[in-house]
């Protein structure tokens, strides 16, 4: 009984024993945590590790999937929700998880990011917002706050930041959750709803990187930072009650979005398979 | 028969059951045809949002045990480059079609160039070896097309299979091999179980063997440098063997890939180097120049990349050849490896023209000093 209660024991379960720890992760970097709740809702589905592809961008985030016992991909910087799709069209029965970076996701891999989620295609985008580009040392990502510094908007950045979730949205995903690395077990929570998910499920799953963005932005430590994934987010359900003014000031938590009734791409090609293949 | 429908045709003889492309003049109708083909057998075809995405998604399907491949032209081979690297370095077999379009840039979609010959060879960063085959007719396409998959799956490489617009475009009566007739090869497998595979050891010939995810064998795939185990190294002891396996896998086979057709060469004096859509031009000049008696042959290419070496230098140590010409619908691409091989033993001398209008014999022949 104490096997199965006691997490560390799920999580070296799916670890790669062959491969060289520590990860490539700062201390005190959020991936390592979100990568935690996937291994734990993965269990907890009790998918067969054959039947599970993850497949990841270029970028801090990229490099999770090395680390886990799974059929990984590490692919090119933007375009990993296209290897995917030709993956879990070769391989139906495949849970393609996906995960990527804010910058990944929604800068150079913006276009593929809208299409999968306008085709509705079965699988799970988790992007890591940390809302910089970590890997190369903190320049501006779409995620970017306004007027937050970094390597490349060292006078403040003057851009907008995407609604990751209402773009997602927008595009056609039929399952949107946002948490943070502070809440990593309502994440879990999250990410097997997401997995479960029949379509284009996509969960926002903020981070903190104290090393780039953090000091640029003089956010602290990485526990001052994980106090203020606590402080400056509230589930959706209290934040839809807020006055319209405030909710400006907090980032809403829990499942976004969840649609039924939208044809997924698989099953639909599967179908025309199936109404025209000779023998 | 039109050479893009042979194209087409022939990858489904080879066991091509994934698709995905972006459509572009001239090579559109491969992704056509292969869109009403696919599924009746079982196949996939995906238009995807750009070329970019559809090369991704075709080495994504061919990780995942599907034959794959796409089609472009010029400006979405350019876009192309990234994922070919990517395929090259992570050894995932696929076939990338490029039908040549008169450039730069957006140039002239609707006519024919040879101008992505280099491009074919060097268009992706770093050194990575690369197959690119060049079908000159319809029978051709059909039959160079299962030549690359088969290439691609022998030897774990993207292969580019070079059209034109002229080859991809024209229709021309031909005579298909038999079904069943063609030699189709699958991917090695592994022959030990999981525990005991690496994705990355050289089995034989220098190919690691290679299973499709979601059979029990869990590994992982990336771009970057990686060791046996695919899992990313710095380590040199790691990086070196990995840059001369990957190489040598290519030299290794160089006997079974570097395919040729040579015709009255014994006892040429002249030797037209040619290939594509030239290469017919080049047939003709050489007819035309026998029959004024002229001691013309010709070295057609069918691979031009891994640069068939051997069979040029065959023709300038073995044989009483003093002139070699290179026509090509650019301005000199493959001329310079031709002048590079030869090593100053014959005199080279190339045709070219990059505006849109093939090579016709009368212009190889006024190289050859035999016009009118």
């Amino acid at each position: 009984m104490v096997a199965e209660t006691n997490n560390n024991h799920v999580i070296y379960k799916y670890l790669r024993s062959k491969k060289k720890f520590p990860s490539v992760w700062c201390p005190g970097c959020g991936i390592g945590t979100i990568m935690g709740a996937l291994i734990r809702a993965i269990d907890r589905l009790g998918l067969e590790k054959d039947d599970v592809a993850l497949v990841s961008g270029i970028g801090c985030s990229g490099r999770l999937p090395v680390y886990v016992d799974f059929n990984t991909l590490h692919t090119t910087h933007g375009r990993a929700l296209a290897f995917a799709t030709g993956l879990k069209l070769a391989r139906p029965k495949m849970e393609v998880i996906v995960i990527m970076g804010d910058g990944d996701a929604l800068a150079i891999g913006g276009n593929h990011f809208i299409h999968a989620a306008r085709r509705n295609i079965d699988m799970t985008a988790i992007v890591i917002n940390n809302s910089i580009y970590g890997m190369t040392g903190g320049q501006v990502s779409p995620a970017t706050p306004t007027g937050d510094f970094a390597t490349t908007a060292p006078y403040g950045n003057i851009e907008q930041p995407f609604d990751i979730a209402r773009l997602a949205e927008a595009a056609g995903a039929v399952f949107v959750a946002r948490s943070t690395a502070y809440h990593a077990i309502e994440l879990d929570k999250l990410l097997e709803q997401a997995i479960v998910k029949k379509g284009f499920a996509v969960v926002e799953a903020i981070s903190q990187c104290p090393v780039s963005y953090g000091k640029m932005n003089r956010s602290g430590s990485a526990v001052d930072m994980l106090r203020w994934q606590k402080d400056n987010t509230m589930r959706v359900e209290a934040w839809g009650k807020l006055p319209p003014e405030e909710r400006a000031h907090k980032i809403s938590r829990g499942v976004l979005v969840n649609r039924e009734g939208v044809p997924e791409y698989v099953e639909e090609y599967y179908k025309i398979i199936e109404r025209v293949k000779t023998a | 028969m039109q050479g893009n429908e042979a194209c087409a045709l022939g990858a489904l003889a080879a066991g091509v059951r994934f698709y995905a492309g972006y459509p572009i003049t001239p090579s559109t109708e491969i992704a056509e045809i292969l869109a009403s083909e696919l599924p009746k057998v079982g196949g996939v075809f995906i238009q995807m949002e750009d070329e970019i995405a559809s090369l991704s998604a075709v080495i994504g399907a061919s990780l995942g045990g599907l034959k794959a491949m796409t089609a472009t032209s010029g400006p979405g081979f350019s876009l192309m480059q990234e994922s070919i690297g990517y395929a090259a370095i992570a050894e995932v077999p696929c076939v990338i079609v490029d039908v040549q379009r008169l450039g730069p840039s957006t140039g002239q979609p609707t006519s024919p160039a040879q101008g992505d010959v280099m491009q074919a060879r060097w268009g992706t960063h770093g050194d990575h070896p690369i197959i690119a085959l060049c079908p000159s007719s319809v029978r051709e396409s059909y039959e160079l097309t299962i030549l690359a998959f088969n290439f691609s799956e022998k030897y774990r490489t993207p292969v580019i299979l070079l059209l034109d617009e002229v080859v991809g475009h024209l229709r021309e009566r031909v005579e298909l091999p038999a079904p069943g007739s063609m030699e189709v090869v699958e991917r090695l497998r592994p022959v030990v179980p999981p525990e005991w595979y690496f994705p990355y050891e050289e089995g034989a010939m220098d190919v690691p063997p290679l299973v499709p995810f979601g059979e029990g064998y869990r590994y992982h795939v990336t771009g970057l440098l990686h060791d046996r185990a695919g899992f990313p190294t710095q380590r040199l002891d790691e990086i070196n063997p990995w840059l001369q396996r990957v190489n040598r896998k290519i030299e290794l086979s160089l006997d079974d890939i570097v395919r040729t057709v040579e015709e009255n060469t014994e006892d040429a004096r002249a030797v037209i180097v040619a290939y594509g859509a030239t290469a017919r031009s080049a047939r003709e000049a050489m007819h035309l120049a026998r029959q004024k008696r002229r001691k013309v042959g010709l070295l057609k290419l069918l691979t031009i990349w891994p640069f068939p070496e051997m069979a040029i230098d065959h023709l300038v140590h073995d044989t009483n050849v003093e002139t070699i010409i290179v026509p090509e619908m650019n301005l000199g691409q493959l001329r310079l490896e031709v002048e590079r091989v030869v090593r100053g033993r014959a005199t080279v001398r190339g045709v070219n023209r990059a505006d849109g209008e093939m090579i016709t014999p009368q212009q190889i022949l006024e190289a050859l000093g035999y016009g009118k």
